[in-house]
């Protein structure tokens, strides 16, 4: 951690988006976690994502738990919107803000913590309903703030910094957000910016549940020999299904690749991403043979990244409930107070 | 690329862009901090070992740390180093001691030199501590040279030339002045164990066009006039002048002029503004004073009548690029201009003279100048050494302090009859800055003010008298604010590879996009890479070596604020900030 603010200085090549924000504009304050959390790395690829999105800072809203973890969207996105929540009650908060208001890009910030354990019913149902989110979990297999126990995505058998052998079973949230019908679904380090950038991009471009479980080393607690959430283990397990370029609008494919060689997906606001295959024959919009390839190299050893699953079709929770286009904080009182002929009519429906 | 070799005393000093511009390599950053400290005497003695003249230096020196200095890539203006200079040398207060006493002994040797400039001042500065018995003898009544004769008191007052050549002469060398040295092979022919030439470039060019003998009376050769008026030999001119030339010296004649009854003082030039020799401040500081400066007209003759001057006609020309692709200045033909006016200053150059050098002493090149050592500063005369002007043509003062200190060690070589060529290394150290988790012996937040401005005198004030001081200083907030602004490029990222473990965190930190992790490859290919692109090609990209991922660290020195958040933020230490200080070796220091 540092006790000085970022100088203002920047490169003289530095460029602004098409909406006129420069990178550093996307930045927040100063972090204070420890010096090289991999979460620090997070909120880097945020930044970037965003900026390359020609995101408007105001339309964006982060919300976050509690945790280390919960507490990097005010390193990030300084001009956004931002609610930092009670304990794994992020999932609610997120889900009524965007009833509220369907306008904004809703970006949840959570860890394995917050989403795993004391928010594991939240994040299912969140997940389950589809809201148009990206569910972002730093996950780092510890519990930092409080020095150091395993936490429920702690690999069975893998070593705590003391050297105590953890006997319980993980939870693996990539295969939880599956399950429960995530129409997004990825798995990225934050080592590796290359992959998890595009991942965040298309994540924010995404309609429905998008979730993404980054596995962020933590220095302090999880980075030593019999850690599995480690910079050196997942460097030498890491498995990346595909490679992942986002396309918006209608900027042409440049990058030339042998035919066979990608898979293509447009999501429904035209966004397209081309994926060019690591492992052959892995299809990442066949959920069910997406889920027995993750149980199948979690058992080798491997863990598997990259898009693993896009639904291109999606549709969110507005769509289920087949609420107004506007969004709810919009509506003005004769709207929301259609008079008594309105309530009549509801009622003769009803009887 | 290959990794780089930090080792090499010229890397990190190239990082230093102020020291390494400047020709005698002060330790810039490291005297701002001390006069940040308040340190003023401390930082004074920086300087004045290494450019013995600071407090004329920082009001008179040619800067060229200033455009170099980094912090002019990453905001508009570089620091105010010049005047940060002064600033030491105005509150430097009792010395103390501190400087080095007369020699106890005389070594037995004795060197002459030609000249009381700046470069022979420090030859004398250099080698008198060491025992030498130094004899200084100019055609003067003073000591300074050009110092004394040609920069006008309103720029540099008399009391501070006279201190800082005192310290000099109170270390024992010698003063003959009022002697004019006529035989180089009658001074041989003395028992001198070395000679060193410090003769400056004496001679003021010439206009030669008609009209210029008639109107003798009022045409004066600029040198020669500011010495005249330093001397105190000439105190009036005419209410028109016009000054013709485009150097510093020009600027010098106007501002003069101004302050000897000029009223309608014009500088005219035959190149375009931007083209002219003189430094940008010199001329903002004329056209403050109300001094137009016209461009693009060559002088073609005098008018007079009765032998008295009444103007000058001028061609009116302009660039135009030839067929072989130069470009050249022509005349536009437009009717040519006259300009009325009292007195003209010819300032358009000055040229080495050494009529009273035999030839067969020393060999001279074709164009008359003598065969000097770039390194040694040794004529074809074994005994007989050049410094400052004199060796290579007109320069400044910060070159003839550089050539003086050269000269010296060769000086100091020869007498003990060692090989000249054999140059002493400089003394280098790098020493880590840490004191705590994120604390660091220097201050690494970053100041986002823009540079100061030095207070001037009111203009009327200032325009009448020729010895009333324009520049009166930074005062002691303005210099704090503005010693802020210094980057400390001295205080070094070092990078250490096997530590490394390749978290990103530096690179997610750097402000400026320094930092990048990346498959190595040519430099080109490297460049083009970048977080942010290298595009600065005088600018060196710091290459580690293989990490466990096959990557290496790139760092693009160009922007690098040395903010240390990259050492801050790096959990295993892999970064340090660690000092670099590199003094040249001097005579003497190498035995």
């Amino acid at each position: 951690m540092t006790y000085i603010a970022k100088p203002k200085f920047a490169h003289p090549s530095l460029q602004p988006n098409a909406v006129g924000y420069t990178r550093r504009d996307y930045e927040g304050r100063v972090s204070t976690l420890c010096a090289g959390c991999g979460h620090d790395s997070i909120s880097a690829a945020i930044v970037q994502a965003c900026f390359e999105l020609d995101l408007e800072p105001h339309r964006l809203a982060k919300l976050s738990g509690i945790g280390c973890s919960s507490k990097t969207p005010d390193y990030f996105l300084g001009a956004s919107h931002g609610f930092n929540t009670v304990h794994g009650r992020m999932p609610s908060v997120l889900t009524g803000a965007n009833l509220a208001n369907r306008s904004l890009v809703y970006l949840g910030v959570s860890g394995d913590g917050d989403s795993a354990s004391i928010g594991l019913g939240q994040f299912a149902h969140s997940i389950r309903r589809g809201v148009n989110m990206t569910y972002i979990v730093e996950n780092n297999g510890v519990y930092g703030l409080t020095k150091g126990q395993f936490s429920a995505t702690s690999d069975k058998g893998s070593k705590s910094k003391k050297g105590v052998v953890n006997h319980d079973s993980a939870i693996d949230m990539v295969s939880l957000a599956l399950q429960l019908g995530a129409t997004f679904v990825a798995r990225s380090f934050s080592g590796d910016k290359a992959q998890l950038v595009p991942l965040i991009k298309a994540a924010l471009r995404h309609k429905g549940a998008a979730f993404i479980d980054t596995i962020s080393p933590c220095i302090a607690f999880n980075n030593h020999a019999g850690s599995t959430k480690s910079f050196d283990w997942v460097r030498e397990h890491n498995e990346a299904v595909n490679r992942l370029d986002v396309m918006i609008g209608r900027s042409p494919i440049t990058a030339d690749y042998a035919a066979g060689d990608t898979v293509r997906v447009e999501q429904h606001d035209g966004t397209v991403l081309t994926l060019r295959k690591l492992a052959a024959d892995y299809d990442p919009t066949d959920r069910i043979r997406a889920m027995g390839f993750l149980q199948e190299r979690q058992a080798a050893g491997e863990v598997v990244t990259g898009l693993l699953y896009v639904d291109p079709e999606a549709e969110d929770l507005h769509d289920a409930l087949g609420t107004t286009r506007t969004p709810l904080n919009e509506l003005n009182t004769a709207d929301l107070t259609p008079g008594s002929a309105a309530l009549s009519g509801i009622n003769a429906s009803l009887r | 690329m290959e990794p780089t070799n930090i080792e090499s005393p010229d890397y990190f000093h190239k990082v230093v862009d102020c020291q390494w511009a400047c020709p005698a390599h002060t330790p810039v950053p490291e005297y701002i901090r001390m006069i940040a400290q308040g340190r003023f005497a401390d930082a004074y003695m920086v300087n004045w070992k290494s450019n013995v003249f600071p407090g004329i230096l920082g009001r008179t020196c040619d800067r060229p740390c200033e455009p170099a200095c980094r912090r002019g890539r990453v905001e508009e203006e570089p620091v105010a180093i010049c005047r940060l200079k002064r600033v030491a040398a105005d509150n430097k207060g009792e010395l103390n001691g501190r400087m080095p006493k007369p020699a106890e002994a005389w070594n037995g040797k004795t060197v002459a030199c030609v000249g009381a400039g700046p470069a022979s001042l420090t030859v004398a500065r250099d080698l008198a501590p060491l025992g030498y018995r130094v004899v200084v003898i100019d055609r003067d009544a003073k000591g300074g040279g050009m110092i004394r004769s040609q920069i006008p008191r309103f720029r540099l007052p008399e009391e501070v030339i006279d201190e800082e050549v005192g310290y000099i002469t109170a270390m024992g060398p010698e003063l003959v002045l009022n002697r004019e040295v006529t035989s180089l092979k009658g001074l041989l022919a003395e028992p001198y164990d070395a000679i060193f030439v410090g003769t400056g470039a004496p001679r003021g060019r010439d206009l030669d066009v008609p009209g210029r003998a008639e109107a003798a009376a009022n045409i004066h050769i600029g040198i020669d006039w500011l010495s005249s008026v330093s001397f105190g030999h000439i105190e009036k001119i005419g209410r028109r002048v016009i000054v013709l030339g485009g150097g510093n010296t020009a600027m010098d004649c106007c501002r003069t002029s101004r302050r000897l009854g000029g009223e309608d003082v014009k500088v005219i030039v035959r190149s375009g503004f931007d083209e002219m020799k003189a430094s940008p401040w010199e001329k903002e500081d004329a056209m403050h004073e109300g001094i137009p400066i016209l461009n693009f007209l060559v002088p073609k003759s005098f008018t007079h009548e009765a032998g008295k001057l009444t103007g000058v006609w001028f061609e009116k020309v302009g660039w135009q690029t030839g067929e072989d692709g130069r470009r050249s200045l022509k005349p536009t033909g437009e009717p040519d201009q006259h300009f009325e006016c009292d007195d003209v200053l010819v300032a358009i150059g000055q040229e080495n003279s050494f009529p009273w050098i035999e030839r067969e002493v020393l060999d001279f090149d074709k164009w008359g100048m003598p065969v000097v050592g770039e390194t040694t500063f040794q004529s074809s005369n074994p005994k007989v050494f050049f410094g400052g002007d004199a060796a290579f043509g007109p320069k400044n003062i910060i070159w003839a302090v550089a050539q003086g200190h050269e000269a010296a060690v060769s000086i100091d070589l020869y007498c003990r009859g060692q090989d000249v060529g054999l140059r002493p290394p400089p003394g280098v150290t790098l020493a880590s800055q840490k004191m705590g988790i994120h604390e660091w012996s220097y201050d690494n937040d970053i100041s986002l003010d823009e540079r100061k401005k030095v207070p001037l005198l009111e203009t009327t004030l200032a325009l009448s008298s020729v010895k009333a001081e324009v520049e009166l200083g930074f005062d002691m907030a303005l210099a704090y604010a503005e010693t802020q602004r210094c980057l400390n490029c001295d205080v070094q990222t070092v990078f250490s590879a096997p530590a490394c473990i390749e978290c990103d965190a530096c690179v997610d930190i750097c402000p400026t996009d320094c930092i990048t992790f990346t498959a190595n490859a040519d430099e080109p290919d490297l460049r083009a890479s970048l977080k942010a692109p290298a595009l600065n090609l005088t600018q060196d990209l710091y290459v580690s070596t293989a990490l466990p991922t096959g990557r290496v660290m790139v760092k693009d020195e160009d922007v690098c604020l040395h903010c240390g958040l990259c050492a801050e933020r790096c959990p295993t230490g892999a970064w340090d900030m660690q000092k670099f200080l590199l003094n040249t070796t001097q005579a003497g220091g190498c035995r």
